[in-house]
């Protein structure tokens, strides 16, 4: 489990664009580099993640090497629905981390 | 230049250099300030900055207790019981008969009061801890007392800032003060004040001490630093902290 910093808005209209922002603790080691030893450290990245609004997708995203650490992500939904916002993303080890958010539209 | 000189060799002599702040230096500049506007509006953002995640892992460690142990907040309540903690550290501890950074007081507690293992000054929980309670102090001005018992402390610190170190033979003061503003590599040399520590540097990509910091200044004149928790650094603390009066703490600042 990596620690991830959730922004959605608690609460909105329906129709109005809100802003989501995913911070994600992630050492994206990019498989490049050598330690002190000059061995290669083993690439670690989170290389998919995916962002659903009551089951619908919202966001699609492959990352690749080049993006540093700790990724930060931003993008816009429209708020239709109460209901929960979840973010899935998978690391090189194949492991899932889900995390969830909840938006009551008023 | 003649000034300069005098002082170098006064350092080199081992005498005790009166403050250089005293010489009519410009206002106190944050790194804040030097930074690009990009940076800045990390900084800016709390849901941006990525020191957010170490803050995030503090308030964990803060309210969490080990095997029936008293957490941190089962002794001091909420975080916000530490607002304007951070700001007034180092602190002198009469006890102990000298000054004590925040993050030695957090390790006061965690090994006095909660029976944990001694940590490294850069460890994950240390860096985390003293994250969340720099952060209780945002906004507020540095006010670390730099007379009384204090004194000799600052003197140090003020000694050791004109000193210059290594293969280099740079002062912190001589690249601080006299090429503030200037370019080193490519990289803008800002006033060097500690106002936003523990702070996230884009280049570390991660959270990282002051002392991470000097001791990248230090190997950077190819000198070598100072050991993790040596009276020397502390005392560069206390000096730079007064050094910077009028600047409020940023903790957690956001640098390049
Ligand atoms: C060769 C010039 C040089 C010397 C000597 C030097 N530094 Fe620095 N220092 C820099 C540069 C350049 C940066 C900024 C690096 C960056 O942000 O890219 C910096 C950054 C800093 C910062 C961070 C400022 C901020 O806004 O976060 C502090 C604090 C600092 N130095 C303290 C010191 C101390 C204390 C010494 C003496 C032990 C020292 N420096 C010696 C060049 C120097
Ligand atoms: C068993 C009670 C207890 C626990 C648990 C405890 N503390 Fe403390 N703390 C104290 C006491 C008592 C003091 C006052 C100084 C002293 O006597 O050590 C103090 C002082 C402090 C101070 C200095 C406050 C000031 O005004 O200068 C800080 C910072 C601090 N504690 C942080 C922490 C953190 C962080 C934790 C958890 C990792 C923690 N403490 C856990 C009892 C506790």
């Amino acid at each position: 489990m990596v620690r991830v910093l959730i922004n959605v808005p608690k609460k909105a209209h329906r129709g109005e664009v809100i802003e989501i922002k995913v911070l994600i603790s992630h050492p994206m080691e990019s498989g490049q580099r050598r330690n002190e030893m000059g061995q290669p450290i083993p690439r670690d990245i989170i290389h998919s993640f995916r962002c659903t609004y009551n089951n619908q997708v919202v966001l699609e995203a492959e990352l690749f090497p080049a993006v540093a650490a700790n990724p930060f992500l931003s993008f816009f939904a429209v708020a239709e629905d109460t209901g929960t916002i979840v973010f899935a993303f998978t690391d090189d080890h194949g492991t899932e981390q889900v995390e969830r958010a909840a938006i009551v539209i008023e | 230049m003649m000034r300069v000189a005098a002082c170098a060799l006064m350092a080199a002599m081992g005498v005790p250099v009166a403050p250089i702040s005293a010489q009519a230096a410009p206002p106190p500049r944050s790194g804040y300030t030097d930074a690009s506007p990009a940076t800045r509006a990390m900084q800016d953002d709390d849901s941006v900055n990525p020191a957010f995640l170490w803050v995030q892992q503090g308030e964990t460690l803060w309210s969490t207790a080990r095997d029936g142990g008293t957490s941190c907040a089962g002794c001091h309540g909420a975080p916000a019981s530490m607002q304007g903690v951070a700001a007034r550290y180092p602190a002198f501890d009469a006890a102990r008969g000298r000054p004590v950074t925040l993050a030695q007081r957090i390790e006061l507690c965690r090994t006095e009061h909660q029976g944990e293992e001694r940590l490294d000054q850069d460890s994950e929980t240390l860096l985390s801890l003293t994250a969340l309670l720099g952060l209780q102090s945002r906004g507020m001005p540095v006010s670390v007392q730099q007379d009384g018992p204090m004194q000799p402390f600052h003197d140090e610190g003020a000694r050791l800032y004109a000193t210059q170190f290594g293969q280099l033979n740079l002062s912190c003061h001589q690249c601080h003060d006299e090429l503030a503003g200037q370019t080193l590599a490519g990289s803008l040399i800002p006033q060097g004040h500690a106002n936003g520590y523990p702070l996230y540097r884009l280049e570390w990509q991660s959270l990282g001490s002051l002392y991470r910091r000097i001791r990248n200044c230090l190997t950077g004149v190819r000198a070598t630093p100072f050991a993790p928790d040596a009276p020397e650094l502390i005392a560069i603390e206390i000096y730079l902290a007064g050094r910077g009066r009028g600047l409020v703490v940023e903790t957690p600042a956001v640098r390049p």
